[in-house]
């Protein structure tokens, strides 16, 4: 199987206050339509590393490849244009634009790739809101939905340019088990059906139980 | 990446705070509203002002001046050439009053292309007979229906017409203060006499008040050969040659081609009227000032509102730049609401402007000075309007750029982690 992302050797530091090295020289790699999470503690570099492999931090040392390709040291508009189409983003806080309807949210990103016509991406956006159970709330305000709805809608938008990688800082740490269990179980969906790769940082020892591998960090390495 | 979905995420964002689209837009309004009406209303006073004493003086002056001889006998003979030469008592030379062969130089000057037109007058020393007493009067011979059309004498004609005059040659326009003087009114008969004690009997078409009291006490308006007559001279007699331009900022450079060419005394109206230039110049300076502070403060409201709507926008900001959107694609969304509000509140500020400059232009206004302005003056000069528009995008895009930079350079890891 073809790997979906590969970090070789990734250091680093944060400089301020003090120098600190946050993540000593790691490596890992995820398997297309493989579903990882990542566990540790506090502090432990856990979602600085996230932040790193999702290209939106790029003060780091090491090598990063998304499809074998490498994406170190591109420009910034460069790697805007690669999470726009590859990677989709899944955060603790439903982080929607708050003045835009559910729809609008889930179009947003298929409209700034540009490759398909108004209507088309309506109706990918229907489908994908529908694959989450929430079409009927596609027309409300995103402000005016449940916490747990807003999350669905959250993965229904980082779905809507069927990218390669999802990542999620802490996605379910915010919701009541019940809603959870729902968004946990759309992940595996997506990951079984679709073959679509996953890497969520958690903190929900059952959540990271049921997925298909977990990597564990200490101090900036991994543990295993 | 369309545009187009750029305008549509900026267009959210300012109809979801619509209050805070409104008064940044209004800020705009008030400010380009402000610069047309002040712009209009001032400019059109200057052109009133302005028209008050340009309109009735000639861009040139043509006429023979009593003076000395710039060369007298002794500077002529060369034995004294090298002498240092002092002569006491230098008295003018004596001369007529008259302009020679004054037909020839209108018809050549006529014929100049920067000439709009050269008109003869003769000035004639008089008397208004009043019973036993005599006014002093100074009576002007023109070409009346010319003197109308270049020098706007119609616009301070209280009673009657120019045609009137023009087609009667023994009528005058009389001054408003000789009239107030000897109770005429229109219709009556003046007796006028000439220096040389002929008396003359005028028929008065009409009066004219031009501001300046001292004037309308002396003056009157006949037909030339009116005043020729009075003189008792033929009709090759003329006075003045006064010149109207196309373009009166030529005047000092035309006048002094004049002056080379013919033996005469040219004055030019920059140098008739110095004291006047600066007076229009300086009220346009602080109209500008005023205008253009005006528009700054207008920007300033901008700048702070955007600065503060992006504060709000940090988590927003974040979610675009995760989701794919570049900085320059955020940079863009905040420019073009920028753009939008400058647009908006440039538009209604156009229409302010033209609606006070409109209700100026109605409120009643009279001098003295113009018997005929019965309203405020205002310019109506679409170049203001153009100017507002311009300066409204091009204060709001300022206004707007730097906030933009701002968001186009927030770290998105920095708002998601923060949380």
């Amino acid at each position: 199987m073809s790997k979906a992302l590969e970090a070789k050797n990734i250091n680093k530091y944060f400089r301020k206050p003090v120098e600190f090295h946050v993540l000593k020289d790691i490596s890992m790699d995820i398997e297309q339509g493989e579903f990882v999470s990542v566990m540790g503690k506090s502090g432990c570099g856990k979602s600085t590393l996230l932040y790193i492999l999702s290209t939106m931090d790029t003060d780091y040392e090491g090598e990063l490849y998304l499809n074998d390709k490498l994406i170190t040291g591109r420009t910034a508009d460069e790697l805007a244009q690669l999470r726009n189409e590859k990677i989709g983003f899944v955060f603790q806080f439903h982080y929607l634009l708050a003045e835009f309807t559910v729809l609008e949210n889930v179009m947003l990103p298929a409209k700034k790739l540009g490759k398909k016509s108004y209507e088309e991406i309506e109706h990918d956006a229907m489908l994908k809101l529908e694959l989450l159970g929430i079409k009927d709330q596609a027309l409300k305000l995103s402000s005016r939905i449940s916490g747990g709805q807003k999350q669905r809608v959250a993965i229904a938008r980082s779905l809507i340019n069927d990218p390669v990688i999802i990542m999620g800082d802490e996605p379910t740490g915010n919701l009541d088990s019940k809603n959870a269990d729902i968004v946990f179980n759309i992940f595996k969906d997506l990951t079984h059906e679709q073959g679509l790769s996953l890497l969520i940082v958690t903190h929900d020892d059952d959540f990271a139980q049921r997925t298909d591998r977990i990597i564990t960090m200490e101090d900036g390495l991994i543990l295993s | 990446m369309k545009f187009s979905v750029i305008l549509s995420i900026s267009k959210t964002h300012l109809f979801s705070r619509k209050k805070q689209t409104i008064i940044a837009a209004l800020g705009v309004t008030f400010g380009i509203g402000a610069y047309i009406i002040m712009m209009s209303f001032m400019t059109g006073l200057n052109g009133l002002l302005d028209g008050m004493v340009l309109n009735r003086t000639p861009h040139i002056h043509l006429f023979n001046e009593v003076k000395q001889s710039e060369k007298q006998p002794i500077d002529k003979d060369d034995e004294y050439k090298d002498f240092f030469r002092v002569v006491h008592s230098i008295k003018p030379t004596e001369s007529q009053t008259k302009v020679n062969n004054a037909s020839a130089i209108m018809s050549y000057l006529n014929e100049q292309p920067y000439v709009k037109g050269a008109t003869p007058m003769v000035r004639a020393q008089a008397f208004y007979m009043a019973g036993t007493s005599r006014l002093n009067g100074s009576i002007i011979g023109v070409d009346v229906l010319k003197e109308a059309e270049f020098y706007n004498l119609n616009d301070y004609i209280i009673n009657g017409d120019v045609k009137d005059l023009a087609v009667n040659e023994n009528g005058i326009l009389m001054g408003i203060g000789v009239a107030k003087i000897l109770s005429l009114k229109v219709g009556d008969v003046v007796q006028v006499s000439s220096t040389s004690s002929e008396v003359f009997p005028l028929k008065i078409v009409g009066f004219f008040q031009s501001g300046l009291a001292d004037v309308d006490k002396i003056q009157s308006y006949v037909n030339i050969k009116t005043a020729q007559r009075l003189m008792g001279q033929p009709i090759t007699y003329i006075t003045d040659i006064n010149i109207k331009l196309y373009d009166m900022e030529k005047a000092p450079e035309i006048s002094k081609d004049l002056r080379a060419m013919f033996d005469l005394s040219v004055v030019d109206i920059q140098t008739a009227n110095a004291q006047f230039e600066t007076g229009t110049s300086i009220r346009n300076l602080i109209s500008y000032a005023v205008s253009i502070t005006l528009l700054i403060v207008a920007g300033f409201g901008i700048y702070n509102i955007l600065n503060m709507l992006i504060y709000e926008k940090m988590n927003d900001i974040a979610i675009l730049k995760a989701t794919g959107f570049s900085g320059r694609d955020v940079q863009l969304i905040f420019i073009s609401q920028a753009l939008i509000i400058g647009f908006i509140g440039g538009v209604l500020g156009l229409i302010l402007g033209y609606g006070v400059s409109v209700l100026i232009s109605h409120a009643p206004f009279e001098t003295e000075a113009l018997p005929t302005v019965k309203t405020m003056p205002v310019d109506f000069s679409a170049s203001y309007y153009i100017i507002g528009i311009i300066f409204a995008m091009i204060s709001t895009f300022f206004a707007g750029y730097f906030p933009s930079k701002k968001a186009q350079r927030i770290d998105p890891v920095e708002i998601i982690r923060g949380q």
